[in-house]
């Protein structure tokens, strides 16, 4: 008999119930809630008269609209105002635990979520998010959900799910000088395409996984949904319990041990079965960039924008055709010559200490090009602004050249005044590259935070491994 | 929920891969707190050809002729047939809201992302999965005859097309029988307290962290 995969094992010890059909009950141990997806599942709850069944299941905070400049003036524009402002009521009304805008933890929640040790190993864990995906770096089953079901998951503390197929993603070897998770996971995306995880749940495995730390971990779990599957996740070992230790909601003295002892079992068995495989040479990993508008568009830095002539597929020439026209980039040229307007250094993807250390090591001293117009550091948390400070990041940021603002997505999405302006070409630690994603006509490129960091001082990208 | 049976509509070509849910309905659009209204702002981007807000008329806005759900022929369509990976990104579902809204409620694409599928059963939109030849042929019949209509029947799970050639298309037992009742989750889940008040009593036992916090 085969043994269980690390999914297996959080699905099976999540059944509450099979139904007849095909979908199963499952528990949902974490609950996390932000003000845009959420509104509509509190109106709904009322209007069929229920209450949330665990109050202390859930926790929520704003993160996707609120400015990053000026909070004491609060939100100028109305719409957003009222949506914070209704979730501040929902939570309130429900006695729901939220970190407000002005509470030092306050910050993007999949940020919040593991460093208030609030999603944990072992745990199931649920938001109106996409990048939910994250917390399975703790080893924990965590996946983006829609409104309805963000309702669901209130009145019912479970979700209707079926099953997905288990997925490996093995890579072994060692990352060279310059290469960090963002350029792993943009690696992974760019081999197994957008839709390639689309119905698995993703296992990541190998050297370089055990060798990255839980960050560097969260950032390979975070890109999970750009590979198509909804959640990604990493077995846990000394580092995830480490990692976990002592923070507020972890588990209390009394109890510690033997949560260990059950998160140790948290890997896959060594005669598990996945449906699919995928091996990747983490030593052939060079830092990447994205070219065009989907994630999938990505290469190493010291190759040429593609020839869209070179596509046989007619729909699949179109597409990268448009997505040129919509970039302002022409087939052949360099990665290293593009020319960029704005960095962004942020987004649940890389804006926790690590990622702002990396940043800050590349900028040591330096100032950015006088071609960037727009140069923004948004830490993912309160506590990670002030772990920053401490380190006197913020003051290498800010003599570069850096605006260094209060915590929230940002221009991850643009739902707040942080925006690229028509055509505006910016260098991103996020995770979307989609057309307007970052501003209507703005164009993205995705990188890591060392790569974003170098191509400020530059004003284009430069090989951040060589040198 | 309104439940889902069959349809017979005008089906909307759309011949993008990967069109994403910001694509669908941009992040502008999401700071509303209700569940309607997002339909005159179904691919606002692509649609017009200035930027667009929430405070804007958009029945003054200038449309973008080129795109497809401005054309004449595709007006009152309520299928949409699109291509490979439809609504990935965001799980906002604000997408199918912003399809429902426009009046889709039928999409019939090579494949879509796991949330976007799994958000349109839960506002009665059925997403149908044939294969790529299948749709190449669509796509064809569609573009060369106007007025193109297909019909949808989830009762047979079957698609007909105006030359009377039937499709067979898959669909999960209990997703089908969701849509085909109008059924509300919530509702169906609520019928197994019991067995939830069990997991609840158990796991409290078994894993007392994860449980820590509970007043009751």
């Amino acid at each position: 008999m085969s043994g269980k995969t690390l999914y297996d094992k959080l699905w099976e010890a999540h059944v509450v119930r099979e139904n007849e059909e095909d979908a199963c009950l499952l528990y949902i141990d974490r609950h996390l809630i932000h003000e845009v997806t959420s509104p509509q599942a509190f109106e709904g709850l009322r209007l069929a008269g229920r209450k949330p069944r665990r109050v202390a299941a859930n926790l929520a905070m704003p993160d996707h609209n609120i400015p990053t400049t000026n909070r004491c003036q609060g939100i100028i524009d109305p719409v957003a105002r009222l949506q914070v402002e209704t979730l501040d009521k929902n939570c309130e009304a429900f006695a729901i635990e939220e970190f407000r805008t002005d509470d030092p933890r306050q910050g993007i929640v999949h940020v919040v979520g593991p460093e208030q040790g609030a999603t944990l190993p072992g745990m199931t864990v649920v938001c109106g998010d996409s990048h939910t995906s994250t917390h399975g770096a703790l080893g924990a089953l965590a996946h983006g959900i829609g409104t309805s079901e963000v309702e669901h998951v209130l009145a019912t503390q479970c979700l209707i799910q079926k099953k997905s197929k288990n997925m490996c993603i093995e890579i072994n070897g060692k990352l060279g000088a310059g290469v960090s998770a963002k350029d792993v996971v943009l690696a992974i995306i760019g081999e197994i395409g957008t839709a390639g995880g689309t119905g698995y749940a993703v296992e990541f495995t190998g050297d370089v996984i055990r060798e990255l730390s839980i960050e560097g971990r969260m950032t390979v779990c975070n890109m999970t949904i750009e590979a198509g599957a909804r959640a990604g996740m990493v077995a846990v070992d000394d580092k995830t319990i480490e990692y976990v230790k002592g923070r507020p909601f972890a588990p209390s003295v009394e109890v510690w041990q033997r949560a260990v002892e059950a998160w140790r079992d948290l890997h896959s068995d060594d005669n598990a079965r996945f449906d699919k495989v995928v091996q990747i040479d983490g030593r052939a990993i060079r830092p990447q960039v994205t070219w065009g508008t989907s994630p999938e568009m990505v290469l190493s830095v010291a190759d040429v924008v593609p020839d869209p002539q070179k596509e046989h597929d007619p729909v699949k020439r179109g597409g990268i055709e448009r997505a040129l026209a919509y970039m302002g980039l022409t087939a052949g040229t360099a990665i290293t010559d593009i020319a960029i307007d704005a960095v962004f250094i942020g987004s649940c993807t890389n804006s926790r200490i690590e990622d702002l250390r990396q940043a800050a090591a590349v900028i040591r001293g330096r100032t950015i090009a006088s071609r960037v117009k727009q140069a923004l550091v948004v830490p993912g948390s309160g506590l990670v602004k002030q772990q920053a400070e401490a380190e006197g990041l913020h003051d290498l940021f800010t003599a570069a050249g850096f605006s260094w603002r209060e915590p929230g997505c940002s221009m991850c999405l643009a739902m707040n005044a942080d925006r690229l302006q028509p055509q505006e070409r910016c260098a991103s630690t996020s995770n979307r590259n989609f057309e307007g994603r970052q501003g209507q006509g703005g164009r993205t490129h995705l990188v890591s935070p060392a790569m974003a960091a170098a191509a400020a001082i530059a004003g284009h990208f430069v090989d951040v491994s060589v040198g | 929920m309104d439940a889902f049976v069959a349809i017979t509509g005008i089906v909307m070509p759309l011949d993008r891969h990967n069109v994403d849910t910001d694509a669908i309905i941009p992040k502008q659009f999401l700071k509303s707190i209700k569940r309607t209204g997002f339909g005159a702002n179904l691919f606002d981007e692509w649609r017009y050809s200035d930027h667009g807000e929430p405070s804007k008329d958009h029945s003054q806005r200038p449309l973008n002729r080129d795109f497809i759900l401005n054309q004449a022929r595709y007006q009152g369509a309520t299928v949409l047939l699109v291509r490979s990976n439809f609504g990935c990104g965001s799980s906002r579902e604000h997408a199918p809201w912003a399809l429902l809204d426009y009046g889709f409620k039928v999409i019939v694409g090579s494949s879509f992302a796991d949330i976007f599928y799994n958000n349109c059963f839960k506002n009665g939109i059925l997403p149908v999965v044939l294969n790529e030849s299948q749709i190449d042929d669509l796509f064809k019949q569609v573009i060369e005859k106007e007025a193109y209509a297909l019909t949808v029947d989830l009762e047979k799970c079957v698609i007909t097309g105006p030359n009377g050639a039937n499709i067979p298309f898959e669909i999960e037992k209990f997703r089908r029988h969701c849509l085909l009742n109008g059924l509300d989750d919530i509702a169906l889940t609520m019928e197994h307290i019991s067995a939830i008040d069990a997991y609840e009593q158990r796991r409290r036992k078994e894993t007392p962290w994860l449980f820590a916090d509970d007043k009751g």
